[in-house]
């Protein structure tokens, strides 16, 4: 007899949602029936509204049943779903479901589809061709084809990423390191923690290729400490690949060497600030640190060192395996590739959504996230976290891209989008984002420190229909501070959720809701 | 940590920590959440310890402590509740779930209930936002909270 592989995925929102619940049920089950069945813990697809998302592998193809909790269980084996059979949560093929069937998975080709720590699954999808590609080649040849691919910082910054390397190719220094950003805190975002998670040894590839790329020898991935399931993902990982030879002295028996491990942020999102990134990593307060230098010429402990984001990281196995050109044809103007686009909050078909950049916000929000979750129409989307601006479904045409979002003032950020309904008060999310500024604020910039604070305050004013004109122009006054004077981007940039919140929707600051919120 | 754990204790379980960690690069977080993982906090007296064994001043290892939201410088409840404050949250309506367990449980965000039973912390972000609003309880992610994942959050804590 036959085993039947089922899929359990592992991944955090899947367990939010009672997934070990399910995997235990199943394998009861299993026991019970004496049946010849194995699960698989494996990455989420990405299809978050249908998790936890079971799969069954009949005769090579994966067949879908979701969303399934432990008491469903029972009847599905009832229903022969073993066998691919009929079940009020079948969904049929997984992959002809339309939210996966319209993507383009280079990134996240792996996710949700292999055992995220079986090594044997990883090479026999593509695992490791990039690096291998790579070792073959002459340092200047690696950082010119990731140069020529287009990648841009998926981080938010949108730096090109070939351009950071070469930089750091060509300094000098005993020690060079590559520092993996997976102080993902931005609201609305997901993907960095989904590709830990479900493909763990995909960014470790990245990051040996970039070790062999600029000449660095150590890499740390920068975790945040409220992931903690993918703190233990990357480190098992890690150790799995440092045991098939792939890290330590000789990389693949290339005679280079590269290491890397994984460090604990502590709960600041300013550390997802790649200088405020470097400070925590060397034990000191994450404070944000003027530039120049670059951290490309002296970053973690005064080493020239590469700062990048998962995603971008996790692109460059697939560069390096498929080429450049591959990779450059998705895309549009100076975004090119695909950007995996996280559609999160009070939306219908929420998830992970890997796409060339160019559709609009109106296909992302509408077509693809279905609209509201409440049914009530949509008011504004948040779109690049905490920081970004909220859009109007007036500006639901703005294509995604980099350059399209900022001619906007808004930005593409790390492509999260959080969609909100007509119950939301846009007043009130203007005072969460400098709410949530002065609580995260490292304290260096007089403009984000304290000008965050009194940004609440003058807030509240408003709401409360005090001097209301006059307060306006204050908030205006002091966004152009924040904006302007500021090191980092959360001072900086906690001006785009306030200053679009009043734009876009001054109805929510008028006299008329301080008369009701009088009453 | 157990009431019975004496200052001599926490000494040679620092002391440990400390040498297990310290030649890595940048060894501070890593020490301080060992500590943490250890107590559930980080003891008043293990600061000069690691200042000495770093070569830095007590002032910075302050300095550090104090920065980071996760450090606790006294112990946690028995529980601890983290309840997701961010945007997509919100847009799913975490502030009235956030109102309905601080009243359930006899805690605000930020404090821990007078029983000790539990202490609830403000998390900015728990990357769960496409299955909002969402909460850790003990490391357990949850999501889509509704009346009924609550009564269980409370059940949890009270048992």
């Amino acid at each position: 007899m036959s085993t039947t592989t089922i899929f359990v995925p592992r991944d955090a929102a899947a367990l939010a949602l009672g997934a070990d619940a399910v995997a235990d049920a199943i394998a009861s089950q299993i026991a019970a029936r004496g049946l010849s069945a194995k699960i698989v813990r494996n990455g989420s697809r990405g299809l978050h509204r249908l998790e936890p998302l079971v799969e069954v592998d009949v005769a090579g193809a994966r067949m879908a049943y979701g969303p399934v909790s432990a008491a469903d269980v029972a009847s599905l084996f009832d229903a022969g779903f073993l066998d691919g059979k009929p079940h009020p949560l079948a969904l049929g093929p997984t992959d002809a479901i339309p939210f996966l069937a319209r993507q383009t998975r280079l990134t996240f080709a792996r996710c949700g589809i292999t055992d995220p720590l079986s090594l044997d699954d990883y090479r026999s999808h593509d695992g490791f061709k990039g690096l291998e590609r790579a070792i073959a080649m002459a340092p200047a040849e690696i950082v010119r084809e990731v140069t020529e691919s287009g990648l841009r910082g998926r981080g938010g910054a949108g730096f090109p990423t070939g351009i950071k390397w070469n930089t750091v190719a060509g300094a000098r220094a005993d020690r060079k390191y590559i520092v993996c950003n997976a102080d993902e805190g931005d609201s609305g975002t997901f993907a960095d923690r989904m590709i830990m998670e479900g493909d763990p040894f995909v960014l470790i590839e990245g990051m040996v290729i970039a070790g062999l790329a600029v000449g660095a020898t150590k890499g740390y991935i920068y975790i945040r400490s409220e992931y903690p399931h993918a703190v233990a993902t990357m480190r098992a990982a890690i150790d799995r690949v440092r045991s098939a030879g792939i890290l330590g002295r000789s990389v693949l028996g290339s005679g280079q060497t590269f290491d890397m491990e994984v460090r604990v942020g502590a709960g600041a999102y300013v550390c997802g600030e790649e200088t405020a990134l470097l400070n925590s990593l060397e034990g000191k307060r994450g404070i944000v640190r003027a530039k120049p230098p670059l951290p490309a010429l002296s970053g973690l402990f005064g080493k020239p060192t590469v700062v990048n984001n998962v995603i971008s990281l996790a692109s460059v196995p697939v560069i390096l395996h498929k080429g450049a050109a591959h990779y450059q044809n998705f895309g549009l103007g100076r975004s090119r590739g695909t950007i995996p686009i996280q559609i999160a909050g009070n939306c219908r078909h929420t998830g992970l959504f890997e796409t060339a950049f160019g559709l609009t916000l109106r296909e992302i929000v509408e077509d693809i996230g279905g609209g509201t979750a409440s049914g009530r129409p949509i008011k504004a989307v948040q779109v690049g976290g905490p920081l970004g601006a909220y859009f109007p479904p007036q500006l639901f045409d703005t294509v995604f891209d980099y350059e399209a979002f900022a001619a906007r003032d808004g930005l593409v950020g790390h492509a999260g989008i959080t969609v909100f309904d007509d119950s939301a008060d846009m007043l009130q999310m203007a005072r969460f984002a400098m709410e949530f500024c002065a609580i995260e604020s490292c304290g260096k910039c007089t403009p984000c420190r304290i000008g965050s604070t009194r940004g609440v305050e003058t807030l509240d004013k408003i709401a409360s229909g005090i001097e209301r004109e006059k307060n306006l122009e204050l908030v205006t006054d002091l966004c152009n501070t924040m904006k302007f004077g500021s090191l980092c981007a959360l001072g900086g940039f906690a001006p785009y959720p306030v200053m679009s919140a009043i734009t876009h929707f001054p109805d929510d600051f008028a006299p008329a809701r301080s008369a009701t919120a009088i009453e | 940590m157990t009431p019975q754990m004496r200052q001599g204790d926490i000494a040679t379980t620092v002391k440990a920590i400390i040498a297990d960690l310290e030649d890595l690069e940048g060894p501070l977080l890593p020490i301080l959440h060992e500590v943490q993982a250890m107590f559930g906090h980080i003891p008043a007296e293990a600061l000069p310890m690691i200042a000495e064994a770093l070569n830095i001043s007590n002032a910075e290892i302050h300095g550090v402590v104090t920065f980071y939201h996760d450090f606790r410088q006294e112990p946690a409840g028995r529980h601890v509740l983290k309840l997701c404050r961010a945007e997509a949250c919100q847009s799913m309506g975490s502030n009235r779930v956030a109102a309905r367990l601080q009243a359930l449980l006899g805690a605000e965000i930020g404090e821990t209930s007078p029983d000790g039973a539990v202490t609830i912390e403000a998390a900015y972000c728990l990357g769960l936002c496409s299955c909002a609003p969402a909460a850790m309880l003990d490391g357990v992610p949850l999501g889509r909270l509704d009346d009924e994942k609550i009564i269980g959050i409370f059940e949890k804590v009270r048992a």
